[in-house]
């Protein structure tokens, strides 16, 4: 790793197409002949569907046909899989029929589609189209739900429970029974809405000479849509191609295999032409998952001292109407597994349920689980500080791991990998000049000024992961990557990798692997993903593991592309192979530098095989997969300092300073990119992003109207530092960053606020910390 | 019923007869092909559509084709120049002021009408500027960095 491409700013290869409108996203894409499909969808979040009348739609000039669940259902199309389903807890998976059939769940709900030529006539004859409804009792609240006397969601689901799993380690009761303190909390995590700017297409093209279908779908992992296709829609994997182009961003919600993606193929099938869904925004609030929505029930031990011994945690997880492909793996696999956070929590025990709601289904929404856990454990540390009249800074300090470089065994039964969380902290500290902040805070209060000061010293599990894990826990898939390096006869090179990046710079950053591996500039290299007609094999970009995972693949190619390279150096120079030896992208004879052969040499006598090693076979091509033997667990200090203006509620938030490990840091700009996105994200749900249902089930916030997505002038400069703590996990000793940042930071700018206002005995408001919430809590404390 | 339309786009004179309520990003993404210019939402939140009408930012999902006739629009597939980016353009690759891309053909056409108004606007005026446009990506902080870099270079 001589060269200097590694662990530069290389400017993004993504970034010329982006700039000029020449990137193609699905709803791009145009065929000769095809039709637009759309969405009859339910405006009740639990009726039973009496009747519906397609005639008048049917009629309309331009319309193709229009379709029901019975007719998807008659022409082989099952319902939508879950594709995780955690072991041990009970699960229960009730249909999910593409289109409903007798029963819509929430609203939104598909009730029928319309398939016309053009796409005003087609949302015209969905208008058209008329439902009867019988209107039934609804539960939007998760805990609510599972109480006696609720409606039932599904027939075989009694008290509305889709699984109950628990997570324990230690010995909790005792610890708790052992405690000088015990502080409890009701936290609500509130259910958000991921918004990726593009929302949700699918564009399908199904030939019944050969029975094929090709699918162009906004998704994270195209290989796993496809595997789902392959069993929902009776179409075989191999007489399917999934194409995921250019993305405008998942964030989590591009994950799922979505009703959609089969409608499409479904219409295209019946009506014998291309056919494309392009999801408005109002559809995508209501057909598109979202994340978070946990009620939980929290308790913390400690020592006198600020030692913390236990947690202690019911969990109510609102899994809306029906199971989402990846739903349960995330409020338990990737939330209760972390509840040790960057402590030495010796007992832990969580209960979580996930519950049946008449709601949209949740899924992983960036962070997924982890955002959930880390606000827990980090709330509920500043309230033992809080207590004990502790620093939250001394607390964290007394409980962390101790540095360690080779793993770390956690209560909950998973073993961290590598971290330096004090290391973290010492660093933020520095860049708030913390004493100094204390200071001026202290000065401010006597003049009725209201400063806060929050941390969030976190740790996470990402790079998702190793496939007997998966195995393990439920997961129906594998977790490991897949990479193909090819060298063209010019010496230039293609890179074909399984994991689908949206926005996260891959392109670039797997390029400049190459680059600094194999001597390659970094715009000899171009490397292509989303197209299971084209790439590799690979399970998908979420969870933070394109980078940690999908480069060990890259590296192992690598490996293969270099030890051959030098097969053929060796016989181009008449040498040995061991007296060969490989240094920026020369072979060279051992002592005799001069006498070399680029990669570049070789990439062209590899293609033509003129003068070559006798038995080797022709060309410069190596394929690898990677299964990595841990997950990765980055971690860091984030610390938020506030104003609150108790008389009008308004949070403003002065500085934000983010510490953040990933390991060995590919490039410093995209990484400090993935930090601030995140970061603004997870602010969002401290500050003014929340779902909001009435108890009919209608969705409040149904467009950007209404859910605040956060704008550019809420924010000052971010001010970020690394440290590096390598892992051991892959090659390259990197770890996932694109979630720390929304994992961290809704925690750092509660405990901010909630420091602000201290003074006034408030300690306690459901986010997010809307002026009116905050002013309401600060009325009630001055009562 | 159609109606006439006549408009530059990106210097070139276009003629067409449209259904009176096309939107006018449907008319440049379906009519012309023009498929640079984003949608992002259905209610004037994003910005993802924004395009240069006269020279003025403005969200052509809350346009109809027809009233734009006679107007000329600058998409941003207009923006470069003989293969050479604009300096915004450059600017935003430059800082890392885009992830997925989807928001930055409005981010960057809005950028250009804010340094328009004001060539030299400072950290709040950016992003007082940006407000209509609604990115997830980056969290605006290169965003900012990128009008910043480009006033200086224009």
């Amino acid at each position: 790793m001589a060269s200097k491409v590694f662990g530069s700013s290389v400017k993004r290869k993504e970034d010329p197409r982006l700039l000029t409108g020449q990137a193609k996203f699905t709803d791009d894409f145009t065929l000769p002949h095809m039709a637009h499909l759309a969405v009859v969808r339910s405006p009740y979040a639990h009726a039973r569907i009496k009747a519906i009348r397609t005639k008048k739609a049917a009629a309309m000039d331009g319309v193709l046909g229009v379709f029901t669940g019975k007719d998807m259902k008659d022409a082989g199309f099952g319902p939508i899989p879950c594709a995780w389903v955690v072991p041990g807890s009970n699960a229960k998976t009730p249909p999910y029929p593409p289109i409903a059939l007798d029963v819509v769940r929430y609203v939104g709900n598909a009730v029928a589609i319309v398939v016309a030529t053009d796409r005003y006539v087609a949302r015209d004859a969905a208008e058209a189209v008329e439902v009867d409804y019988e209107p039934m009792p609804v539960v939007v609240d998760a805990k609510k739900a599972t109480e006696k006397g609720k409606p039932q969601l599904h027939a075989d689901v009694p008290s509305n429970l889709a699984f109950t799993w628990t997570v324990a380690g230690g010995d909790v009761d005792a610890a708790f029974r052992a405690a000088d303190v015990v502080v409890s909390e009701r936290i609500v995590n509130q259910r958000l809405i991921p918004n990726a700017m593009e929302a949700r297409a699918a564009l399908a093209d199904y030939r019944s000479a050969t029975g094929e279908v090709t699918l162009w779908v906004t998704s994270q992992n195209p290989h796993i849509v496809r595997f789902l296709l392959s069993l929902d829609t009776g179409i075989p994997e191999q007489k399917i191609r999934v194409i995921a182009p250019d993305m405008g961003g998942g964030f989590g919600s591009k994950i799922p295999h979505y009703p959609e993606d089969t409608m499409a193929i479904f219409a295209s099938k019946q009506c014998g032409c291309p056919v494309k869904w392009t999801e408005t925004r109002s559809e995508n609030y209501r057909g598109t998952i979202h994340g978070r929505d946990h009620i939980q029930d929290v308790e913390m031990a400690a020592k006198k001292d600020g030692t913390i011994t236990g947690i202690r945690a019911t969990v109510w997880a609102n899994m809306g109407a029906y199971l989402s492909t990846a739903s349960t793996g995330i409020p338990t696999i990737l939330h209760g597994l972390m509840l040790s956070g960057a402590y030495d929590i010796k007992n832990i025990k969580e209960v979580v349920h996930g519950v049946f709601t008449n709601t949209t289904p949740t899924d992983a929404y960036r962070g997924a689980g982890r955002p959930e856990a880390t606000f827990m454990v980090e709330r509920l540390v500043d309230l033992v500080a809080a207590k004990l009249k502790m620093d939250p800074v001394e607390i964290r300090k007394k409980n962390f791991i101790p540095p360690f470089t080779d793993g770390h065994a956690v209560a909950t039964g998973i073993t961290y990998d590598s971290g330096n969380y004090v290391g973290a902290l010492d660093k933020a500290l520095q860049m708030l000049d913390y004493k100094a902040l204390r200071a001026k805070q202290a000065e401010l209060r006597k003049k009725g000024e209201h400063i806060g000061v929050g941390f969030s010293t976190y740790a996470e599990i990402c790079g998702l992961g190793p496939s007997a894990v998966a195995g393990a826990v439920g997961f129906g898939g594998g977790l490991w990557e897949s990479a193909i390096v090819r060298f063209h006869p010019s010496g230039k090179v293609n890179v074909f990798v399984g994991i689908q990046p949206h926005g996260q710079g891959e392109e670039t950053t797997f390029a400049q692997i190459v680059s600094s591996e194999l001597g390659v500039p970094v715009e000899d290299v171009e490397v292509f993903h989303g197209d299971t007609g084209q790439t590799p094999m690979g399970w998908g970009s979420y969870g933070s593991r394109s980078t940690p995972v999908g480069s060990g693949a890259l590296m192992g190619a690598i490996v293969k592309i270099r030890d051959k390279a030098k097969i053929v150096a060796a016989h181009l120079l008449e040498a040995s192979v061991d007296d060969v030896e490989y240094a920026d992208g020369k072979f060279a004879i051992k002592g005799a530098p001069s006498k070399a052969k680029t990669i570049q040499d070789i990439a062209l006598m590899a293609n033509v095989a003129w003068n070559y090693p006798k038995g080797l076979e022709p060309g410069l091509e190596a394929s690898a997969f990677f299964d990595p033997s841990n997950f990765v667990y980055p971690f860091g200090a984030h610390a938020a300092v506030v104003r609150v203006d108790v008389e009008t509620g308004e949070v403003r938030l002065e500085r934000y300073v983010a510490v953040d490990d990933c390991g060995r840091v590919i490039n410093p700009m995209i990484v400090e990119g993935q930090i601030h996105g995140g970061v603004v994200q997870g602010i969002g749900q401290a500050l003014w992003e929340g779902a909001a249902y009435d108890d009919s089930g209608q969705l409040l916030t149904g467009s950007m109207m209404d859910y605040a997505v956060p704008k550019a002038d809420a924010f000052p400069l971010f001010e970020l530092a690394m440290t590096e703590t390598p892992t051991k996990v892959n090659p390259l000793g990197v770890k996932g960053i694109g979630e720390t940042g929304t994992i961290a930071s809704t925690a750092a700018v509660y405990n901010a606020v909630m420091d602000a206002l201290a003074p006034l005995g408030v300690t306690q408001i459901d986010m997010p910390l809307t002026p009116e919430r905050v002013w309401r809590a600060v009325r009630d404390a001055r009562r | 019923m159609r109606f006439p339309v006549s408009l530059t786009v990106n210097g070139a004179r276009r003629r067409h007869e449209v259904e009176p309520r096309l939107l006018l990003v449907h008319y440049l993404r379906e009519t012309l092909g023009l498929t640079g210019t984003n949608i992002g939402c259905d209610t004037s939140q994003c910005g993802a559509c924004t395009v240069l009408l006269d020279g003025k930012a403005v969200k052509s999902c809350t346009m109809l084709a027809v009233q734009a006739d006679g107007a000329s629009i600058t998409t941003i597939e207009g923006l470069a120049k003989n293969g050479r980016l604009h300096p915004v353009q450059e600017a935003f690759r430059e800082k890392h002021g885009l992830q997925c891309g989807f928001c930055t053909p409005g981010m960057v056409l809005t950028a250009c009408h804010l340094l328009e108004k004001n060539p030299k606007p400072s950290d709040a005026d950016i992003r007082h500027g940006l407000e209509g446009n609604l990115c997830r990506c980056t969290g605006y902080q290169n965003i900012v960095a990128a009008v910043r870099e480009a006033a200086a270079r224009m």
